[in-house]
């Protein structure tokens, strides 16, 4: 690949994907109802949004396999739509589900992607070699015979293969155990300290604090967009976290508390919003003790939290939003 | 190129591995053949016939034993009345009623012809005519016995239909097939549908499987045209397409003893063109189709009408005009017609040539459409 030669063609690679008002419809479905955003060089930038949001068409459009209805995209400077065979060699597209040929083995795979590229294996060695080197013992076995979290290392590989300048990832941890999930934001990690710019979608939110940026969204827009610390500081309630007694009874309780916002479950606590904006949390939750200790919830602890990106998230859901259909 | 070559690697590799496939592709179009050639038969053993003999004479007598012994017809009654004859194919109990009018020997003897009348069970139109050209052949033949008997005559001709004018003969010959061997037309025709079904519906599955397990997508992502694709799809299953059909070929020539006067390599080089409009069906049904599932109904749709209207097991002029019309529109017509006029009459280039433009055509067209609807689906 030469980069050089490429780079002349992209004059704005601070932001080597850039989206602007794209609008895309199935039928009657809008599925990206005007999306801008930019992502910049050799940033993990993160889709967080539920099912349905919109985050696989984006990342169609943004690979060329889709025209969007209205708007523009450029990736590495080149439009999607006019530029597609020059983009197509430079950027990297892992899809949600595993898409390499299960009749070839894993070596067959990645000499077959590496060929239409017109490369070779070796010449990638260094960029894939830390990923590649943990299924290379199975090299010999047909694609159909890995577990989850190779097949997806395995799509990795493929689609790191031609030295792409853009990787796109989309869920790409979806159905992975945790571990393998941990392993591969790590490798993620490696690969954009070499400067790869990585975008991802991911359904979990937990994940949204491995990137650089993220973008929250739902029903084909996007509701905040900034870095995930950054989200999480613009959370408006007080948040207590609880922890202890009996989830179910302890959940029914905070929702009774006249001042709830919300309270739903946050790994192992209970994460409670309170509706007096500017309250110290601290004393929300001396408050909480009492009112749950009152109920016969002893078991139960309440403690001031520092809000997460989930916490945002699941606050600009339950607000009701103006619908753009109405 | 070399992008196209790696494709082709690729595709060679993965139909090797498939064992399925290759089974499709090599043992079952065998099977098929073996088994249809002897399904699709037009022969009929054993027609009834119910003799009415007006002229009660030796000749007579001897011409319904004639037909009887040759093993093509069994006795379904006699007697010197066509009421009851109509009454007897009236209730099923004959499929055809020969009727020697009186004088028969005497107007033989005399003006060297007489005419025999043949009334046949037209329900199943097929049998009535492979039925009446047994018959007729047995006739001629025994006239012809009869005449070689007195020296210094010709031999003569009788036949259906009657009344005729004593010098009104059939003489029917079946050229190119003399023996009329169903096998002899119907194997070239069987083998042609099975290399059309099969090239059809290995390309449309083919392709569908790598839209189907995203395969597709994520070689849309890479620098492969469009035309690379199709082409590293399309070579493969067409050399499979065509060696299958050299394969079926060999069986028509050493099981079914399919007479191949024309040229075998013209036919192979026909079939290498055909194949690309067989072929480009299945890449149009594979843009149309989102599952291999789909796929396969669509194909099958197709496969009715490649089957139907190809004029293998129906003539063509039987067709009402829109059928034939429709029939005009199948590849397979036009190769059918091929394989008899070269395999069964010897017919060289020159004369195939205008269904072979045909198909030429045929195929360029199919394969601008699949390739237009194609690019447009990956829009």
């Amino acid at each position: 690949m030469t980069r050089g030669r490429a780079d002349a063609r992209a004059p704005n690679l601070d932001e080597p994907v850039v989206v602007r008002d794209v609008v895309k419809r199935f039928g009657d479905t809008v599925a990206l109802d005007g999306v801008s955003m930019a992502v910049r060089r050799a940033e993990i930038f993160g889709f967080i949004g539920p099912d349905g949001a919109g985050k696989t068409t984006l990342f169609r459009i943004l690979t060329t396999l889709l025209v969007p209805d209205a708007g523009e995209a450029r990736v590495l400077g080149m439009d999607v739509v006019r530029d597609l065979w020059q983009i197509r060699p430079r950027l990297g597209y892992m899809p949600g589900r595993f898409s390499l040929y299960p009749d070839l083995s894993v070596i067959e795979n990645l000499t077959f992607f590496a060929s239409v590229f017109g490369t070779t294996v070796d010449a990638a060695r260094d960029v894939i070699a830390p990923i590649y080197s943990q299924i290379e013992r199975f090299h010999d076995r047909r694609a159909a015979a890995l577990s989850g979290g190779m097949k997806q290392k395995l799509a990795l590989c493929c689609a790191l293969v031609h030295r792409p300048d853009v990787l796109f990832l989309d869920e790409p941890t979806t159905g992975v155990d945790a571990v393998s999930r941990r392993e591969f934001w790590e490798l993620l990690g490696q690969l954009k300290a070499s400067g790869l710019t990585i975008v991802v979608s991911t359904p979990y939110m937990d994940e949204a604090g491995r990137c650089d940026r993220v973008a929250l969204v739902q029903r084909g827009r996007i509701l905040e967009l900034d870095a995930p610390g950054v989200i999480g500081s613009r959370y408006r309630h007080p948040l207590v976290a609880v922890r202890g007694g009996d989830r179910q009874r302890v959940l029914t309780a905070l929702r009774e508390f006249p001042h709830a916002v919300s309270a739903f479950p946050f790994g192992e606590t209970i994460h409670y919003a309170d509706a007096r904006s500017g309250s110290d949390p601290a004393a929300i939750a001396r408050e909480l003790d009492v009112w749950l200790a009152q109920r016969g919830l002893d078991g139960a602890r309440a403690e001031a939290a520092q809000a997460g990106i989930e916490d945002v998230f699941m606050d600009l859901m339950e607000t009701p939003r103006p619908q753009a259909a109405a | 190129m070399r992008t196209l070559r790696f494709l082709l690697r690729k595709e060679y590799r993965q139909i090797a591995r498939d064992r399925m496939m290759l089974a499709q592709i090599l043992v079952l179009p065998v099977i098929q053949l073996l088994l249809l050639a002897n399904a699709a038969t037009f022969e009929v053993t054993r027609a009834r016939l119910y003799a009415v003999d007006l002229d009660h004479t030796v000749t007579s007598r001897a011409l319904i034993d004639r037909l009887v012994s040759s093993g093509r017809f069994a006795r379904a009654g006699s007697s010197g009345s066509m009421a009851l004859a109509d009454a007897a194919m009236l209730d099923r109990r004959a499929d055809v009623i020969a009727r020697i009018p009186r004088d028969f020997e005497r107007d033989l003897l005399r003006v060297d012809a007489a005419p025999v009348q043949l009334i046949l069970d037209a329900k199943d139109g097929a049998a009535a005519a492979v039925t009446r050209s047994y018959a007729s052949t047995i006739i001629t033949g025994y006239a012809a016995e009869l005449g070689a008997a007195r020296p210094g005559r010709q031999a003569f001709a009788l036949g259906a239909p009657a009344p005729a004018a004593p010098r009104v003969e059939v003489r029917s010959r079946a050229w190119y097939n003399p023996g009329l061997d169903y096998q002899d037309y119907m194997v070239p025709g069987i083998l042609v549908e099975l290399i059309t079904i099969a090239g059809t519906l290995l390309t449309a599955v083919n392709i569908t499987r790598e839209k189907e397990i995203g395969t597709l997508d994520q070689l849309n992502v890479t620098p492969v045209t469009r035309a690379q694709f199709i082409a590293g799809k399309l070579i493969p299953l067409w050399s499979i397409a065509l060696v299958e059909f050299g394969v079926g070929l060999a069986v028509a020539a050493v099981v079914f003893h399919v007479p191949m006067r024309g040229s075998v390599a013209l036919v192979v080089g026909v079939a290498a063109i055909y194949l690309v409009a067989a072929l480009g069906i299945g890449l149009w049904v594979s843009t149309i189709a989102g599952t291999q599932q789909q796929a396969m109904f669509i194909t099958f749709f197709l496969m009715l009408i490649y089957l139907l209207m190809s004029g293998l097991f129906t003539p063509l002029r039987s067709m009402p005009d829109w059928a034939q019309w429709i029939a005009h529109l199948n590849p397979v017509m036009y190769f059918v017609r091929i394989m008899r006029d070269v395999l069964m009459k010897g017919a060289g280039p020159s004369d195939i040539a205008p269904d072979v433009g045909i198909l030429a055509l045929y195929g360029a067209l199919v394969f601008t459409l699949a390739v237009r609807q194609y690019a447009k689906r990956s829009a």
